[in-house]
């Protein structure tokens, strides 16, 4: 399996991921002062962040960087 | 009083960034809206973080969390962080490359020349700007809000009937006319610069109020201890239903014509890294203050009484503000004041500078061709434009107020709904002109009628099926696109060629 497939499909795993239903009701506050849930998704965030810092490290495309055509060409084929 | 003066001295220093913009300002339009794509990663990254935070991630998160509990950040933060930046890996960097080899300056103008049609701009154009309005709208109520709660009881002879606060539409008035002055002097550069400068303020007087009210609430722990429980937890706040559907609304980013702009504004494609993972964070720097304090304003007292500190029947618009308020001194709810400003008019400088592009290409240039009007008349049409949006949405905001959450919420929602569109032009040949046209009226016509079902946003809890309208507006214009275009010509090789080169 490539490395860019490991990747997206760790970003696809995050968004089931993000429906924390095992803490729905759970109204333990984390470190004193954190509900469950919120903690949760704050360790979330940091899981996404870190699935696209892969992204930027082993999946960024190529081939973006090309040369502009004309500066008008959007309106000529528009018109024609 | 106190806090007014911080305020204006930070209005004055914004309008002196625009001053200074000014000077590097080129003249030409392409300065003036897309900054001649020049921006760097660091400025790009603020200017759209900046944007995409707004009234809606400071006023209207500590609101909801007051409302409905700290749920609030799962279902429109946490999955921001991760649709968000899927968006702008997905379709920004794409958009940003068919921008830059093309010459778009404009959604519209991509969207008629991959779609070969003239038309589908002049029907795509009032949607856009009219779901700006909305957008425009939350900024200008929450300013309103934040600033009646900051200021109250500093003013009690001039404005005796809001109790000595500033009023809403003084608030808006004097916001608007700082954002059109820096605008009008150096367009997007303006904007991309007073963004960077404005979202650093706010993140750090979000995180100032979140520790001083903290600590006038004895601490963190015992702040969440005097919280109600109830509001800790997703049931009996929102459906398990309702939070999965919310996942659907932050695709608004890749259909909101000023995102589109500041996308293009960028030098390299490779300013999109640091965004990708700098913006996941950032929400989360920005709403986690905002959050807690929704959520202790749930059960707080005044220190050493019984006195709830926020009276019952408060809008939640104003939880922010009365908590910074009551919570803080003058010179604090000042620099917080200004905070929350600067949170509201870094998406309205974008969002201005949007509408008056969308203004002066696709309606005025394309309709009378671009060598008709100067590059400068051009410019001064724009502002034209831009002034009589400033004028409709000021009024708006004399009306019946809504929640500023709710709000965002229908307007995210009508963005997100056309996401199908801008993604099939980019990834999926078969995608027709008939095929768009389709979709959007069906779109727009689904977004209207379940807005009027919800009594036009007032109606907070509204849903269809259980789920959030978004769902149904999404599929409403998937299917119709996709139906659609199947039935219809497929685009001529020409184009498919301009957007699809590789394949």
């Amino acid at each position: 399996m490539s490395k860019k497939t490991l990747i997206f499909g760790y970003l696809v795993l995050l968004f089931f991921l993000h429906q924390d239903s095992w803490l729905k009701n759970d109204g333990t506050l984390v470190m004193g002062f954190l509900p469950a849930t919120l903690a949760y998704h704050m360790a979330f965030v940091v899981a996404a962040t870190l699935g696209w810092l892969l992204v930027v490290k082993f999946a960024w495309p190529d081939g973006l960087e090309s040369e502009p055509a004309s500066e008008n060409s959007g309106e000529e084929a528009a018109d024609s | 009083m106190t806090q007014v003066v911080i305020i204006c001295v930070y209005l004055v220093l914004l309008i002196g960034l625009g001053v200074v913009s000014k000077r590097f300002f080129r003249g030409g339009s392409a300065d003036f809206f897309v900054a001649s794509r020049s921006i760097g990663p660091f400025v790009l990254f603020m200017s759209v973080f900046g944007t995409t935070m707004t009234a809606f991630a400071m006023v209207g998160s500590t609101g909801e969390a007051f409302n409905v509990g700290v749920a609030t950040f799962g279902k429109m933060a946490s999955s921001s962080a991760l649709v968000h930046s899927a968006t702008f890996f997905l379709i920004g960097l794409r958009l940003w490359s068919l921008g830059k080899r093309n010459g778009y300056m404009t959604q519209i103008e991509l969207f008629r020349d991959r779609f070969e049609s003239s038309g589908l701009g002049y029907l795509l154009f009032p949607i856009l700007v009219g779901l700006i309005i909305p957008y425009l709208l939350v900024g200008l109520m929450g300013a309103g809000s934040v600033i009646g709660g900051v200021t109250r009881g500093a003013f009690p002879e001039v404005f005796a009937s809001t109790g000595g606060a500033v009023p809403p539409w003084l608030t808006s008035l004097v916001i608007c006319a700082v954002v059109l002055s820096y605008i009008f002097m150096g367009g997007v550069r303006s904007a991309a610069w007073a963004n960077t400068f404005q979202t650093l303020v706010f993140m750090a007087m979000g995180v100032l109020a979140f520790v001083l009210i903290s600590a006038k609430l004895g601490g963190f722990s015992a702040a969440s201890e005097m919280a109600d429980s109830a509001k800790a937890v997703r049931v009996g706040n929102i459906t398990e239903l309702q939070f999965f559907t919310y996942l659907f609304i932050p695709l608004s980013v890749g259909m909101f014509p000023h995102l589109f702009q500041n996308f293009l504004t960028s030098k390299s494609s490779k300013n999109f890294k640091f965004m990708l993972i700098a913006h996941p964070l950032s929400i989360m720097v920005t709403w986690i203050p905002c959050i807690l304090i929704g959520y202790w304003a749930t059960g707080a007292f005044m220190p050493g009484t019984e006195t709830p500190i926020i009276p019952p029947g408060t809008s939640p618009n104003a939880v922010l503000g009365i908590m910074i308020a009551k919570l803080s001194t003058p010179v604090i709810a000042g620099l917080v004041g200004a905070g929350v400003l600067a949170a509201i008019m870094s998406s309205l400088d974008s969002q201005f500078v949007s509408v008056g592009t969308m203004f002066t290409r696709d309606i005025v240039a394309h309709s009378f061709g671009k060598d008709r009007f100067s590059d400068t008349t051009m410019v001064w049409l724009a502002r034209g434009f831009i002034t009589f949006i400033v004028i409709v949405t000021f009024l708006f905001t004399l009306a019946e107020p809504r929640s500023v959450f709710t709000l965002g919420i229908w307007c995210f929602s009508g963005y997100a709904a056309l996401f199908p569109l801008v993604f099939a032009a980019i990834y999926w040949k078969r995608a027709t002109k008939i095929g768009a046209y389709a979709c959007v009226l069906a779109t727009a016509i689904c977004w209207f009628l379940l807005f009027k079902a919800s009594g036009y946003g007032s109606n907070g809890a509204y849903t269809v099926g259980g789920m959030m309208p978004v769902v149904a507006m999404f599929a409403t214009c998937a299917i119709t696109l996709l139906v659609v275009s199947l039935a219809t010509k497929a685009p001529s090789e020409n184009t498919l060629k301009k957007f699809f080169p590789i394949s």
